[in-house]
Formats: structure tokens, sequence, C-alpha cells
């Protein structure tokens, strides 16, 4: 009896999260992958089965091989960003949280110094973009630097509205996400393996290499799952930092929706969530999620 | 590690004070643009220095209102904050009982926390879309007629908004929700049982006061994640426009600073907010500090 009433107070505690996950993310999950098999016409969808919406986003990449179609193209893009933000995430966040962890002693420099890199987390993502305007753009702060140590003659135009400031606003906005669990990671080693490496003769690098990053992988696995889930399916960030001139596989969706294209929109968020899924599987095939909470 | 500081802690250090530079740097170029004078642009050198652009933004420049999304987010922001405050104490009260499919509700939450929010927006504004068209369209065969007339869209600020941040902002309040119960104390709760208390003074005289600061915490989290969303709320926010989702808007449109007031006073409200919280936070842990224990000090 006891056991039984316990157990429905569980549920009634739990069960208004989980309705709102169902009626917001799982139920909209449903209707993107049904729509997404559906027909279309200029204004409406139709609901017809139809893989119209997955021919047409590959429409002649058969035809153009071996040059690559634009889908395909954009893909690759896509997949390059979200490498090159990946790789330089991680060598920041690690180095980040590295320090906190091991040469912060005081734990109250510990929780300032952590709040002070979690901050900007809490404050606007499109502010953190739009402040870089007055430092890269033709007449910033970085091109009249260089103009004035007299290293270039004409401002520079690659530094703003490119694939450079993309790559550079999502390690702005998102190192953070690489912080984070790597630090949680890092905290629970114990120094004693650390010292009893150091005793054994064990070299600053080798205690590294050997001790810590081993220990620190499940946070290294959490991290990359939030930075490549991030960036793949990143509209904003690619929008405003390239100018819209860049796409990539969440803008691809947006443009879509834009022209009230919704199974096409969907067969596309169909296309994408299957490429994020393999990947996040290939990365949690080395953790165990739930074991590091 | 030795007593003294090593090479590689200056070296670490250095790097360290790089990275805050960065993270701050460009931000506070824009807060200090935002005072630029009326003749000023977009970027360096400062023009002159004024609160110009600042009325600018408060007067309206005619094309967006930006007040009203000002109250809007602040709204939303306010509802969501209470949402995943009160929900996800709930749930992890019940992750700590124990529930059959506890297991399912924790991959949920994660899977809802990352995934691509063009996909998630996308389905909410999908569901609704659907649901407008059945009332529209075949209200009248369900018997929902005299419901249905006149039906426009049930999407909305409170509605399909308001659920596109919940799934962001509740996993978060979930995991801190864990991170909380894992350094949590159990035999607390016991004694508090054993002494006579129902499970609700339990939880309102012991439980609650403990975790309070964390809870402070999740609400902090609820409001600066909702207050600055704008990837869900972009295709599920139905005919109005929150504050991100203007600002976003404003950087193709706009040559002027008024964008970077915008900026400042959408920053100022977060740095409020974040400063408010963790001033609660402190007085509530000195608070606890002083009445947590009176271990040591003798009978009274």
């Amino acid at each position: 009896m006891i056991e039984d009433r316990k157990s429905l107070i569980a549920w009634l505690q739990a069960g208004p999260m989980m309705l709102v996950f169902v009626a917001f993310f799982l139920l909209p999950l449903v209707f993107v992958v049904i729509v997404s098999a559906w027909d279309y016409n200029e204004y409406e969808m139709l609901p017809a089965l139809s893989f119209r919406g997955y021919s047409d986003t590959f429409e002649g990449c058969i035809a153009q091989l071996p040059e690559l179609c634009t889908i395909l193209k954009t893909y690759a893009k896509t997949v390059k960003l979200c490498f090159l933000t990946w790789v330089i995430t991680l060598v920041v966040g690690f180095t980040i949280a590295y320090f906190l962890a091991f040469h912060v002693r005081s734990k109250t420099w510990q929780i300032v110094l952590s709040l002070l890199c979690t901050i900007p987390f809490w404050t606007s993502n499109v502010i953190r973009m739009i402040a870089w305007v007055p430092l890269l753009g033709r007449n910033g702060l970085v091109n009249q630097g260089l103009i004035d140590l007299g290293l270039i003659k004409v401002p520079v135009e690659w530094l703003l509205f490119s694939e450079f400031s993309v790559v550079l606003a999502f390690v702005h906005l998102f190192t953070f996400f690489m912080v984070v669990p790597i630090f949680n990671s890092m905290i629970r080693i114990d120094p004693k393996l650390v010292e009893a490496a150091y005793d054994a003769g064990a070299t600053g690098f080798q205690t590294l290499v050997n001790i810590i990053i081993p220990l620190a992988k499940p946070g290294i696995v959490i991290g990359s799952i939030f930075v490549i889930t991030i960036v793949m399916g990143d509209f904003v960030t690619i929008g405003v930092m390239g100018g819209q001139q860049i796409a990539s596989a969440g803008k691809i969706i947006e443009t879509r929706l834009n022209a009230l294209q919704f199974p096409a929109a969907a067969a596309n968020a169909v296309i994408l969530l299957g490429i994020t899924i393999v990947i996040i599987s290939a990365l949690t095939r080395l953790v165990d999620i739930r074991k590091e909470l | 590690m030795g007593e003294r500081r090593s090479k590689s802690f200056y070296i670490l250090a250095a790097v360290f004070i790089a990275y805050v530079l960065f993270l701050y740097g460009p931000m506070f170029a824009i807060f200090v643009l935002s005072f630029q004078g009326p003749e000023g642009g977009l970027t360096f050198p400062m023009n002159g220095v004024s609160l110009h652009w600042f009325r600018k933004v408060f007067e309206g420049n005619g094309v967006v209102n930006i007040g009203a999304a000002f109250k809007r987010s602040l709204a939303l922001g306010a509802a969501v904050m209470i949402i995943t405050v009160v929900l996800s104490v709930a749930a992890g009260m019940a992750f700590r009982k124990g529930f059959k499919g506890a297991a399912i509700l924790f991959y949920t939450a994660i899977a809802s926390l990352i995934m691509p929010s063009i996909i998630t927006s996308l389905g909410i504004a999908l569901e609704f879309r659907l649901f407008d068209d059945v009332m529209i369209n075949h209200a009248n065969d369900l018997g929902l007629g005299w419901f249905a007339e006149g039906w426009t869209t049930a999407m909305g600020l409170f509605t399909s908004g308001l659920g596109a941040h919940l799934t962001w902002t509740l996993p978060f309040g979930l995991l801190i929700m864990f991170a909380i119960f894992n350094r949590f104390d159990g035999r607390l709760e016991e004694a508090a049982r054993d002494l006579g208390a129902t499970p609700w003074q339990t939880f309102r005289f012991v439980v609650l006061p403990i975790i309070l600061p964390s809870v402070v915490g999740i609400g902090l989290f609820g409001f600066t994640l909702s207050w600055d969303e704008l990837a869900r709320s972009s295709q599920a926010i139905g005919s109005v426009n929150t504050l991100p989702l203007e600002l976003q808007g404003l950087t193709t449109t706009v040559t002027k600073p008024d964008i970077y007031a915008l900026g400042t006073i959408t920053s100022a409200v977060s740095f409020l907010v974040i400063f408010l919280a963790l001033f609660i936070i402190q007085l509530l842990q000195a608070r606890q500090r002083r009445f947590g224990s009176d271990a040591g000090k003798g009978m009274i």
C-alpha cells in the first residue's frame, strides 16, 4: 500500500514535466516525421503520401556527379564549420577547465572564476554576435589597428560576414558548453593520482596524456555532443555572422519554412536529425551519460 | 603539484585572462558605443557622448515597437521561470523516490536539450498549424463547431511560445536538481520522518530550506534562457515577436547605433537578474551558515 502511494506521488510529481515534453517535444517530432512524407504546392501542405520533400532536396544530385550538388555542398560546409568549431572549443575549453580544476586552489576563487565564465552564457547570444561588428567590420578596431601598424594598406574584408567570423562567434558563444562538463569531470579526479604520477617521475605532459585526459573523457564527450549538435543545427549564428550569405543545414530548413514549403523543411529536418543521431550514438558509445551526473 | 606556483600556472593564467577578455571585450565595446553622440556611427571612434540612441529606442523608430516586445519578453520570461522552478523541483523529488519511467523522462529531457533548436521549433509550428487546420476545417465533424467558431490560431506567446521555451529550460532545471540531490544527505529526511513530520512538512521545513539557493539558480536559468531565447521561438511564437527576435531582425536593417543601445538595455536586464539572483543565493547561504547547525555549540 505504502509503496503504491509513494509511486503514485512520484508519478504526480514527475507527470507535469513529462506532459510538457510530450506536448512540445515528442509529438512535434512525430509531426516532423509525418509531414516530411507529405505532398505540397506553392502555399500549403497536402496530406498525401509523397517523398517530394526528399526528392526535391536531392534534386539533380545524381546527374551532377562527380560534382557535388547544392545540398551535399551545404552539408559538407556545415560539417567543416562544425569540425573547426569542435576542435577549437575542445582545445580552449579543456585548457580553461584544466586551469580552473588544477591550478586554482581556493574554493572561493574557483567559484568566482567559474561564474566569470558563466555570466556571458546568461546574456543574449544575438548581442554577443552583434558585439563583433565594431571590432571586425570594414572600419572596425582590428582593421584600424592593422592599418595604423602599417601591416595592411586596405581594410581586410574577410574578418566579418565570412566563415571566419562564423567560427569565431561559435567559439565565443559555445566554449562554455565544453568548459562545464570537462571541469565537472576533472574536479572528480583524485589529486592523489596526479601526485602519484608526479612521484613516479612522470613529466607534466605524461600526466596529462596518461591520467587526466582519460579520466576527463566523459566530460570531453558530453561537451562535444553539446557543441556538435548546436553547430549542426544552427541557423541564427550562421545567418547573423555570415551576413545571411552562408548556407548551412539549419539555414536550409529556415529557407524552406520562409517559402512555406513545410514538407520540404520537415524532410530536411529529418535528414539533419538522422545525421545528429548518428554522431551522438557514435559519441555515447564512448561514455554512459547517466553515470556522469 | 608543488607548493610553489609552477611556470605552467602563469602560462595558463595568462590564457585564462585572454579568454575572459575574449568573452567580455566585444560586449564591452557595444556598451561603450551605445553612448555614441548623435552623429556617431557603428564603429569607433566615439563621436561625442550622449544618450541620444537610448532616447531613439524608447521613442521607437516607427517600424518596430520595442517597448511592447520588451514587455512580452519580460512576461514570458517570468512565466517560464516559475514553471521551470516548480516542475523541476517536483520532478527532482520524484527522481529521489524513483518511479517507473524515470529513465524515459531523463533521456527525453537530454534529447530535448541537445535537439537542434530549428527541429523543435519546426515541430511545434507544424503541430499548431495542423491543430488550427482541424479546428477551422473539421470542427463541425467533431461536434466542436460552437468552440471553433471564428477560430484563427492556437499559436501564441503563452501557448506554442511558452512550450518552445520550456523544452529548453526544463532540461537545465532537471540537471541542476540532479546535481543538488547528488550532494544531499538523505539522513536529514529520515530524521524528519522519524520525528513525525509528514512528507509535506519534511519537504517544506527540511528539504526546501537546504536546496533553496540552488532553486534560485534554477530560476536564474529559467528566466535568462527564456529572455535570450531565439532559435526555438523563431517558428513557434506566432504573430508577435520577442525582444531577441526583434533584435535579430534589426541586425539586417539597422545601420545606426540604436541597435547597440537596445543591446545595452537588454543586457542590463540580464545583468540585473543575474546579480539579483547571485545576491539572493549569497544571502540564503549566509543564513544557512548562521542557522544551519548548532553542532559543537553546547546545549541551549
